[in-house]
């Protein structure tokens, strides 16, 4: 008996996303509700197909009344990213268990216009001056540095990849090619951290429609399988930043989630890695095995995240650094598109992508394996 | 001249922490039954789940664990120091302190550097403990 049989039982058939920017004429309802009508009609329903619904970051009660969906299931999340990863689990488990049969995943952000501030409120470290998730992340990347030797040009290598791919996604915020002294002339914002290791806050809108893969069959467009996820938390440090990467959890993931979905490492084509900050790349990367600990910064070097140059093309949208923050659920858009295929420019897309990776490490670790040829 | 940075908002667990520093003294909650400390001060011990603990003294040594340099203005009391250091304080006693530094004359901050706790009045209410490196 496996210890996750839910392999391959739900599908993505719809995903919807809106522009990213400053749109002040709207909110985060009206964004959410945007990138869910784009995703009703990239799935070939109606809201009247729609039995359930997954919120994120978005007030559930207000979303219901505006987008008028009246279903026997209803689950807002908290704002964290880590939230998206959850909300399709959560949905794959709601599928199963006959809780509702098409579900709608809405992610919805007013964050740049609402001037959202992440950092300089109230908090235990604001005393000393410490605060920001950005800083939390620098505080973890210098003691990265000074126990495995890698450096702040190290991330130049995730970013200048990344950017490469934004350059091709014309709903990227930032399409300007950079390179890798771009990214150490960059100011710091947190040092060891430069603002090119930052990701981008903005207002948007991101949907996914889910069913199960029986009925995912007859749809519109080739099914997306949820084929694989595994989970571990560790919130003991959570008001410091994690002395340990959150390596171990991200470790006891690694041991979990092929075995889940049923293929190997060798069999993913590419890699939808949740960069809130470019280190937490690295971290991910680390934690899940594709290098060994302390060895990411070496391992991203040479292009290896790069589309068209390295194995493991990764975040091809441009991702929260290029693309737009939008806490992971943008990335799975890519990921569907990709394994689709043709549906993202042709220089964009991952030749003969049949498995992708998501990759989170936060104080939630995660990882989700998409496939197109279950 | 008035305080300007970002005044500490003690809480039911963290009252004493800060009630300690006022009088120059670094305090933690210990675990009684497995002679752990842990921190921020919390309504029981992550060891036990249980409210088995004592406030206890610290020795004020420890080491740099990390450092960042905030180049970033979040708090306008902090704006004329930007850019300034924070340090991660691992403590002999296994707790860690987010603090500053001061008195680092000649020496570059590393990870590793051996510091002990100064403390610095703020106002009548609050001193806050920071740290320079040890003698």
């Amino acid at each position: 008996m496996p210890d996750w049989d839910l392999r391959d039982k739900a599908c993505i058939v719809g995903v919807g996303s809106t522009a990213y920017g400053v749109f002040p004429e709207t909110d985060a309802v009206g964004l959410g509700i945007d990138a869910l009508r784009a995703a009703v009609d990239d799935a070939g329903i109606t809201f009247n197909d729609i039995d359930g619904v997954i919120l994120n970051r978005l007030p559930y009660d207000r979303f219901a009344e505006v987008a008028n969906l009246q279903t026997p299931f209803l689950m807002p999340t908290e704002a964290h990213g880590r939230f998206s990863a959850i909300a399709l689990n959560m949905a794959v488990e709601a599928l199963a268990t006959g809780q509702a049969k098409t579900i709608a995943l809405v992610y919805g952000n007013d964050g740049r216009s609402s001037k959202m501030k992440y950092g300089g409120g109230a908090g235990f470290w604001a005393p000393w001056g410490f605060t920001s998730p950005g800083a939390s992340h620098a505080m973890m990347y210098r003691r990265h540095m000074a126990r495995f030797g890698t450096t702040p040009e190290d991330l130049a290598h995730v970013a200048t990849a990344f950017r490469h791919h934004a350059t091709m996604n014309p709903n990227a915020v930032m399409q300007k090619p950079i390179t890798i002294p771009d990214h150490q002339a960059s100011r710091h914002v947190c040092d060891p951290l430069r603002l090119l290791d930052y990701c981008l806050i903005n207002d948007g809108g991101v949907a996914w429609i889910m069913t199960t893969s029986e009925r995912a069959k007859d749809m519109k467009q080739k099914p997306v399988y949820v084929s694989g996820y595994a989970r571990q938390d560790d919130f003991s440090q959570n008001s410091y930043p994690a002395d340990d990467f959150w390596y171990p959890a991200l470790q006891k993931v690694a041991t979990q989630i092929y075995e889940r979905a049923g293929i190997g490492r060798d069999d993913i084509d590419g890699l939808m890695i949740y960069d809130n900050f470019s280190p937490t790349v690295l971290f991910a990367l680390e934690g899940l095995g594709f290098c060994k600990q302390g060895e990411g910064g070496a391992f991203v070097r040479d292009g290896t995240l790069q589309l068209g140059k390295g194995r493991w093309p990764t975040n091809t949208s441009g991702g929260h650094l290029s693309e737009s923050y939008m806490q992971g659920w943008a990335l799975i858009v890519e990921g569907v598109r990709q394994l689709r295929g043709g549906q993202v420019p042709p220089e964009r897309q991952i030749a003969n992508a049949k498995a992708l990776q998501f990759l989170l490490a936060t104080p939630v670790s995660a990882s989700i394996i998409l496939r197109n040829d279950a | 001249m008035s305080y300007v940075k970002p005044l500490p908002e003690p809480d039911k667990w963290s009252g004493p922490f800060f009630e300690a520093a006022r009088n120059e003294r670094l305090a933690a909650q210990r675990c009684t039954a497995t002679g752990k400390f842990f921190f921020p001060p919390a309504p029981v011990s992550p060891f036990t789940r249980d409210k088995n603990w004592s406030w206890e003294t610290l020795s004020g040594r420890g080491k740099i664990a990390s450092f960042v340099v905030m180049h970033q203005k979040y708090f306008p009391g902090f704006a004329d120091e930007i850019p300034y250091a924070v340090i991660e304080v691992e403590l002999d006693e296994g707790v860690r302190l987010i603090s500053n530094i001061i008195e680092l004359g000649s020496l570059t901050l590393e990870v590793g550097m051996p510091v002990e706790v100064v403390f610095l009045k703020a106002t009548d209410d609050f001193t806050l403990p920071v740290f320079k490196p040890a003698t």
